[in-house]
Protein backbone atom coordinates (compact mmCIF):
# COMPACT_ATOMS: atom_id res chain seq x y z
CA UNK A 1 0.00 0.00 0.00
CA UNK A 2 1.22 3.57 -0.33
CA UNK A 3 2.12 6.49 2.07
CA UNK A 4 -1.03 8.29 0.33
CA UNK A 5 -3.19 5.57 0.29
CA UNK A 6 -2.80 4.65 3.93
CA UNK A 7 -2.72 8.75 4.75
CA UNK A 8 -6.28 8.57 3.14
CA UNK A 9 -7.06 5.25 5.69
CA UNK A 10 -5.61 6.57 8.70
CA UNK A 11 -7.44 10.13 7.98
CA UNK A 12 -11.07 7.97 8.01
CA UNK A 13 -10.04 5.91 11.47
CA UNK A 14 -9.56 9.10 13.48
CA UNK A 15 -12.14 11.07 11.90
CA UNK A 16 -14.74 10.83 14.63
CA UNK A 17 -12.01 11.39 17.44
CA UNK A 18 -10.39 14.79 16.34
CA UNK A 19 -10.88 17.90 18.05
CA UNK A 20 -9.10 20.45 15.77
CA UNK A 21 -10.78 20.63 12.51
CA UNK A 22 -8.36 23.40 11.06
CA UNK A 23 -5.00 20.39 11.58
CA UNK A 24 -7.87 17.65 10.68
CA UNK A 25 -8.48 19.19 7.02
CA UNK A 26 -4.32 19.84 6.61
CA UNK A 27 -3.81 16.58 7.96
CA UNK A 28 -0.02 15.26 6.63
CA UNK A 29 2.75 12.87 7.40
CA UNK A 30 3.80 15.52 10.06
CA UNK A 31 0.31 15.65 12.19
CA UNK A 32 0.79 14.53 15.45
CA UNK A 33 -2.18 13.29 17.13
CA UNK A 34 -2.30 15.05 20.29
CA UNK A 35 -0.95 18.39 19.94
CA UNK A 36 -2.80 19.02 16.16
CA UNK A 37 -5.48 16.94 16.28
CA UNK A 38 -6.09 17.27 20.16
CA UNK A 39 -6.78 13.59 20.52
CA UNK A 40 -7.52 12.61 24.25
CA UNK A 41 -5.71 9.63 25.29
CA UNK A 42 -8.30 7.07 25.73
CA UNK A 43 -9.14 8.11 22.40
CA UNK A 44 -5.50 7.21 21.14
CA UNK A 45 -6.68 3.90 22.00
CA UNK A 46 -9.50 3.70 19.81
CA UNK A 47 -7.79 5.01 17.39
CA UNK A 48 -4.86 2.40 17.34
CA UNK A 49 -7.92 -0.46 17.98
CA UNK A 50 -9.53 0.54 15.01
CA UNK A 51 -5.72 0.36 12.82
CA UNK A 52 -5.87 -3.31 14.41
CA UNK A 53 -9.11 -4.01 12.87
CA UNK A 54 -8.78 -2.18 9.86
CA UNK A 55 -5.42 -3.51 8.76
CA UNK A 56 -5.67 -6.73 10.19
CA UNK A 57 -2.86 -6.58 12.68
CA UNK A 58 -1.87 -6.52 16.22
CA UNK A 59 -0.27 -3.78 17.67
CA UNK A 60 1.95 -4.44 21.00
CA UNK A 61 2.40 -2.53 24.02
CA UNK A 62 5.47 -1.08 22.68
CA UNK A 63 3.63 -0.26 19.62
CA UNK A 64 1.20 2.04 21.12
CA UNK A 65 3.62 4.00 22.95
CA UNK A 66 4.82 5.41 19.55
CA UNK A 67 1.89 5.66 17.76
CA UNK A 68 1.60 9.49 18.53
CA UNK A 69 2.11 10.85 14.99
CA UNK A 70 0.95 10.17 11.47
CA UNK A 71 4.29 8.96 10.58
CA UNK A 72 4.94 7.13 13.29
CA UNK A 73 1.55 5.50 12.74
CA UNK A 74 2.40 4.59 9.20
CA UNK A 75 5.80 3.18 9.83
CA UNK A 76 4.30 0.57 12.55
CA UNK A 77 1.53 -0.35 10.10
CA UNK A 78 4.17 -1.50 7.06
CA UNK A 79 6.45 -3.11 9.48
CA UNK A 80 3.78 -4.95 10.79
CA UNK A 81 2.07 -5.72 7.15
CA UNK A 82 5.60 -6.96 5.99
CA UNK A 83 6.49 -9.15 8.47
CA UNK A 84 2.47 -10.82 8.00
CA UNK B 1 -9.26 -9.17 46.35
CA UNK B 2 -11.86 -8.28 49.28
CA UNK B 3 -14.72 -5.71 48.50
CA UNK B 4 -12.80 -3.83 51.49
CA UNK B 5 -9.00 -4.51 49.90
CA UNK B 6 -10.40 -2.81 46.73
CA UNK B 7 -12.40 0.02 48.33
CA UNK B 8 -9.03 1.16 50.26
CA UNK B 9 -7.40 1.87 47.18
CA UNK B 10 -10.28 4.66 46.09
CA UNK B 11 -8.53 7.78 45.88
CA UNK B 12 -12.16 9.11 47.42
CA UNK B 13 -13.06 10.30 51.10
CA UNK B 14 -16.28 11.70 52.33
CA UNK B 15 -17.92 13.79 51.40
CA UNK B 16 -17.35 12.35 47.62
CA UNK B 17 -16.74 8.39 48.12
CA UNK B 18 -20.14 7.03 46.73
CA UNK B 19 -19.29 3.35 47.53
CA UNK B 20 -20.39 1.15 50.42
CA UNK B 21 -19.29 -2.48 49.22
CA UNK B 22 -18.82 -4.41 46.26
CA UNK B 23 -21.11 -7.76 45.89
CA UNK B 24 -19.49 -9.31 43.05
CA UNK B 25 -16.14 -9.03 41.54
CA UNK B 26 -14.62 -10.50 38.47
CA UNK B 27 -12.05 -9.21 35.76
CA UNK B 28 -15.28 -9.05 33.60
CA UNK B 29 -17.26 -7.02 36.06
CA UNK B 30 -18.50 -5.71 38.92
CA UNK B 31 -21.74 -4.96 41.20
CA UNK B 32 -21.81 -2.30 44.14
CA UNK B 33 -23.89 -0.60 46.27
CA UNK B 34 -24.48 2.93 48.14
CA UNK B 35 -26.77 4.46 50.09
CA UNK B 36 -27.16 8.32 49.68
CA UNK B 37 -26.74 9.70 53.01
CA UNK B 38 -30.13 12.41 53.74
CA UNK B 39 -27.58 14.95 54.89
CA UNK B 40 -24.82 15.35 51.62
CA UNK B 41 -23.92 18.69 51.08
CA UNK B 42 -25.63 18.60 47.38
CA UNK B 43 -29.51 18.42 48.56
CA UNK B 44 -29.48 21.61 49.82
CA UNK B 45 -28.93 22.99 46.04
CA UNK B 46 -30.36 20.55 44.17
CA UNK B 47 -33.20 21.45 44.17
CA UNK B 48 -34.51 24.63 46.51
CA UNK B 49 -36.18 22.93 48.67
CA UNK B 50 -36.93 19.47 46.95
CA UNK B 51 -33.99 17.64 47.12
CA UNK B 52 -33.15 15.15 44.40
CA UNK B 53 -29.70 13.25 43.44
CA UNK B 54 -28.21 15.21 40.89
CA UNK B 55 -27.96 13.36 37.68
CA UNK B 56 -23.51 13.92 38.26
CA UNK B 57 -23.62 12.53 41.28
CA UNK B 58 -25.24 9.40 40.03
CA UNK B 59 -22.78 9.41 37.26
CA UNK B 60 -20.03 9.08 40.02
CA UNK B 61 -21.52 6.72 41.75
CA UNK B 62 -21.29 4.46 38.38
CA UNK B 63 -18.33 5.74 37.66
CA UNK B 64 -16.66 4.93 40.90
CA UNK B 65 -18.03 1.40 41.32
CA UNK B 66 -17.97 0.05 37.43
CA UNK B 67 -14.98 2.05 35.94
CA UNK B 68 -12.85 2.54 39.31
CA UNK B 69 -13.25 -0.43 41.33
CA UNK B 70 -13.37 -2.71 38.70
CA UNK B 71 -10.14 -0.87 36.79
CA UNK B 72 -8.30 -1.56 40.35
CA UNK B 73 -9.18 -4.89 40.50
CA UNK B 74 -7.80 -5.82 36.89
CA UNK B 75 -5.07 -4.01 37.76
CA UNK B 76 -3.95 -5.88 41.29
CA UNK B 77 -5.39 -9.24 40.98
CA UNK B 78 -2.69 -10.73 39.99
CA UNK B 79 -0.57 -8.85 42.15
CA UNK B 80 -0.39 -11.10 45.54
CA UNK B 81 1.80 -8.72 47.23
CA UNK B 82 -1.07 -6.41 49.08
CA UNK B 83 1.13 -5.25 52.10
CA UNK B 84 3.55 -3.50 49.50
CA UNK B 85 1.16 -2.12 47.25
CA UNK B 86 -0.66 -0.28 49.56
CA UNK B 87 1.25 2.86 49.23
CA UNK B 88 0.87 2.68 45.53
CA UNK B 89 -2.43 4.65 44.64
CA UNK B 90 -3.96 3.99 41.45
CA UNK B 91 -3.98 6.71 38.32
CA UNK B 92 -7.14 7.38 37.41
CA UNK B 93 -8.97 9.70 34.63
CA UNK B 94 -12.52 9.72 33.55
CA UNK B 95 -12.27 10.18 29.63
CA UNK B 96 -15.76 9.65 28.54
CA UNK B 97 -19.31 9.04 29.87
CA UNK B 98 -22.82 8.73 28.09
CA UNK B 99 -25.53 8.16 30.68
CA UNK B 100 -29.46 8.08 29.72
CA UNK B 101 -31.78 8.95 32.72
CA UNK B 102 -35.04 7.24 33.86
CA UNK B 103 -35.49 7.67 37.45
CA UNK B 104 -35.07 10.09 39.99
CA UNK B 105 -32.65 9.18 43.60
CA UNK B 106 -34.00 10.27 46.40
CA UNK B 107 -32.18 11.37 49.66
CA UNK B 108 -31.77 8.19 51.78
CA UNK B 109 -32.16 5.74 48.82
CA UNK B 110 -29.76 2.72 48.17
CA UNK B 111 -28.77 2.10 44.62
CA UNK B 112 -27.20 -0.81 43.11
CA UNK B 113 -24.12 -0.21 40.49
CA UNK B 114 -23.58 -3.48 37.62
CA UNK B 115 -20.53 -2.65 35.62
CA UNK B 116 -19.85 -5.02 32.70
CA UNK B 117 -16.67 -4.54 30.73
CA UNK B 118 -16.65 -3.95 27.35
CA UNK B 119 -12.87 -3.06 26.80
CA UNK B 120 -9.25 -3.18 28.68
CA UNK B 121 -6.79 -2.58 26.35
CA UNK B 122 -3.59 0.23 26.84
CA UNK B 123 -4.70 1.12 30.26
CA UNK B 124 -8.04 2.43 28.82
CA UNK B 125 -10.96 0.70 30.17
CA UNK B 126 -14.41 0.83 29.12
CA UNK B 127 -17.76 -0.40 30.76
CA UNK B 128 -21.43 -0.54 30.37
CA UNK B 129 -22.96 0.66 33.67
CA UNK B 130 -26.58 0.60 35.36
CA UNK B 131 -27.75 1.73 38.04
CA UNK B 132 -30.61 0.29 39.93
CA UNK B 133 -32.95 1.07 42.69
CA UNK B 134 -33.90 -0.36 45.78
CA UNK B 135 -37.35 -1.88 43.83
CA UNK B 136 -34.65 -2.80 41.23
CA UNK B 137 -36.11 -0.43 38.80
CA UNK B 138 -33.59 1.11 36.11
CA UNK B 139 -32.80 4.42 37.55
CA UNK B 140 -29.88 5.13 34.99
CA UNK B 141 -27.63 3.24 32.19
CA UNK B 142 -24.75 4.28 30.17
CA UNK B 143 -21.06 3.49 29.16
CA UNK B 144 -17.97 5.26 30.76
CA UNK B 145 -14.65 4.97 30.30
CA UNK B 146 -11.15 5.75 31.74
CA UNK B 147 -7.85 5.48 31.86
CA UNK B 148 -5.75 3.88 34.74
CA UNK B 149 -2.84 2.40 35.70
Amino acid sequence: MSKDELIVKLKQIVAPYIQDEEAFKNLSEDTDFINDLKINSANLVDVVLDVEDEFDIRIENDDMEKMLSVKAVIEIINEKLAVK
Amino acid sequence: MTSKQIISFLPYQDPFLFVDALTAISSEGITGHYTFNSSAYFYKGHFKDNPITPGVILTECMAQIGLVCLGIYILKKDNNDLHNLEQKQPQIALTASQIDFFLPVYPGEKVTVVSEKELFRFNKLKCKVTLYNEKKALVCRGKISGMLK
